[in-house]
């Protein structure tokens, strides 16, 4: 019994030394294709598997769930965005334009000036909703995905090209149109 | 005077060789850890993470040292030095080349035994003082194993030391070689006194002790707290063993010891087993290697060689096999290393009255 035992130990543990001693000297090599969706990226079983990552990438798809990016040019400020947002981290401000402002690459018409269109990517869960609901497809995913940062703020991107004094001045554009349709109401 | 300077510079020279060979061997043991793994191991510091571990012992050095509140402060205090010095002291009487040993006596094997089971009195206070669950049941563990497994290594120890008839370890070493005065016989039969390297190791000169020497690496893998042995340091189950309360210097200290204790029992298997700071290269008619690679500086090589390459098989060991239950532990120890090694002892016997008398 104890025979068995002890020899089948030792030929076990034999077996596992030659298997670790090949990985040894198999770390000469490493796997060279880092792109699984080449062909022969399966065929390269032994190497050292590492990527050192800030110096070697490895290749992902164009379009997949990284950092959201706007087009402001295209937004017409629907808010449909931050109502599927399953949590809240898109901040959207709106100002009513007393006339149409213009069309979208698409041609739906603006009529909401972006005041605040804030994104915090600290909060934001990969999802990719925001993007499935937009109708004009100003907001979408990149292939960006490192964009770590030493503060937490840093990661609340505005995506608003509108100054101050801009925003100011549409909301003043705006009081003064109720207030004219509100003076001619009571005539 | 030139004595007293010698025997402050000896030891100098031991600590800078061990403290460098630790920062050397953890860089090692990593990167193979790495290798075996399929990973690269340490990258960033220094080219190839070179750098790594002399940044870690700085990083240590820097470190407050802690003392927890409940723990018994002077047990705390001096169990790293206990551990370090008990190792540290066992570097003494081993020797490096002919005749280049640090203290050469007559009971050099038997004061390294006596020395070495002080390391786990230390341990033992290190458990006890850190007043901790997980530190008590490590060095619990350690204790257990530690007396456990120096009977094997005690026994086959006597097996090499009744073919040698000398507990001198430069003799022993000398024994082994082209330099010996006696006759050496390769598995008791060739005469290779001449031909010396490999053929003259004490492995070859009887059959039965290459079964020794397995016998005596297990146990001292398992005597230096090592994978698949390392039950009292058990990082799954037992945090740190009994270095879990330890940080900084005093961490540095039981670690140092740690590797200093693989250097060691590599390099005592190194004398006793594979021909110590001897040549494995024989003389083949007029080509005579032996011959040419021997000397003060070939035998430091040699010694430094072949006990590097032993600790490369501890640490290709330790990242393969599985660490051993403890039941499975003492039963390997009890039932089948003790057994094995009385019986290697009781050959021994046989071997030198009927064989070389």
């Amino acid at each position: 019994m104890i025979f068995k035992t002890a020899s089948h130990a030792f030929r076990t543990a034999i077996k596992g030394l030659s298997l670790t001693v090949r990985h040894l000297f198999g770390a000469r090599r490493s796997r060279t294709e880092l792109n699984i969706k080449k062909d022969n990226y399966f065929e390269q079983q032994d190497g050292v598997v590492t990527v050192q990552y800030p110096r070697e990438k490895m290749p992902i798809p164009e379009v997949a769930r990284y950092q959201l990016q706007v087009d402001i040019e295209d937004c017409i400020v629907c808010d449909l965005c931050a109502k599927a947002c399953p949590v809240d981290c898109i901040e959207i401000e709106a100002i009513k334009s007393p006339e149409a402002i213009g069309k979208t690459s698409d041609g739906s018409v603006k009529r909401l000036y972006p005041a605040k269109f804030n994104i915090d990517m600290a909060k934001c869960m990969y999802c990719g909703l925001c993007t499935v609901v937009c109708p004009t497809e100003c907001i979408t995913m990149t292939n960006e995905y490192d964009r770590s940062s030493q503060k937490l703020t840093d990661l609340i991107y505005g995506f608003s090209d509108m100054t101050d004094s801009e925003v100011a001045q549409r909301k003043a554009e705006w009081t003064k149109f109720q207030a004219e349709k509100e003076a001619a109401k009571q005539k | 005077m030139l004595d007293t300077i010698l025997h402050i510079l000896v030891p100098i020279a031991i600590f800078t060789f061990i403290a460098a060979f630790t920062l050397f061997a953890v860089y090692a043991e990593r990167k193979i850890a790495g290798f075996v793994q399929d990973r690269l191991g340490p990258m960033e510091t220094g080219k190839y993470g070179s750098l790594q571990t002399i940044a870690d012992i700085l990083k240590l050095l820097q470190k407050e040292l802690i003392t927890p509140s409940s723990a018994d402060k002077i047990l705390f205090r001096i169990a790293p030095i206990i551990i370090f010095v008990a190792v540290f002291t066992g570097f003494a009487v081993i020797p490096w080349a002919k005749d280049f040993i640090p203290a050469n006596t007559h009971t050099g094997l038997f004061f390294i035994m006596a020395i070495i089971s002080i390391d786990a009195l230390g341990i033992l206070m290190a458990g006890w003082g850190s007043n901790n669950k997980y530190s008590l049941l490590g060095s619990m563990r350690a204790i257990a194993q530690m007396v456990s497994y120096e009977i094997p290594v005690g026994l086959s120890l006597i097996a090499v030391v009744m073919l040698t008839q000398t507990l001198n370890l430069n003799e022993i070493a000398i024994g082994q070689g082209i330099l010996t005065d006696g006759s050496i016989k390769f598995m008791g039969i060739w005469e290779v006194n001449e031909i010396g390297g490999l053929f003259a190791w004490n492995i070859f000169q009887a059959p039965h002790l290459v079964i020794t020497y397995i016998i005596f690496f297990i146990a001292t893998l398992a005597e230096c707290n090592r994978a698949p042995f390392d039950i009292p340091e058990a990082e799954s189950e037992l945090v740190g063993g009994f270095h879990t309360e330890y940080g900084g210097i005093q961490f540095a200290f039981i670690f140092l010891a740690e590797y200093a204790m693989m250097f060691l029992v590599s390099m005592l298997g190194v004398v006793l087993f594979l021909g110590g700071w001897n040549t494995p290269l024989p003389n083949i008619g007029a080509i005579r290697l032996a011959d040419w690679t021997t000397g003060l500086a070939w035998g430091i090589f040699w010694t430094l060689a072949k006990s590097l390459f032993i600790v490369g098989i501890q640490m290709w060991i330790r990242w393969t096999l599985p660490r051993l239950r403890a039941d499975q532990l003492m039963s390997l120890c009890w039932k089948v290393l003790t057994p094995l090694a009385f019986l290697c002892m009781a050959i021994s016997a046989i071997w030198r009255i009927l064989v070389i008398a």
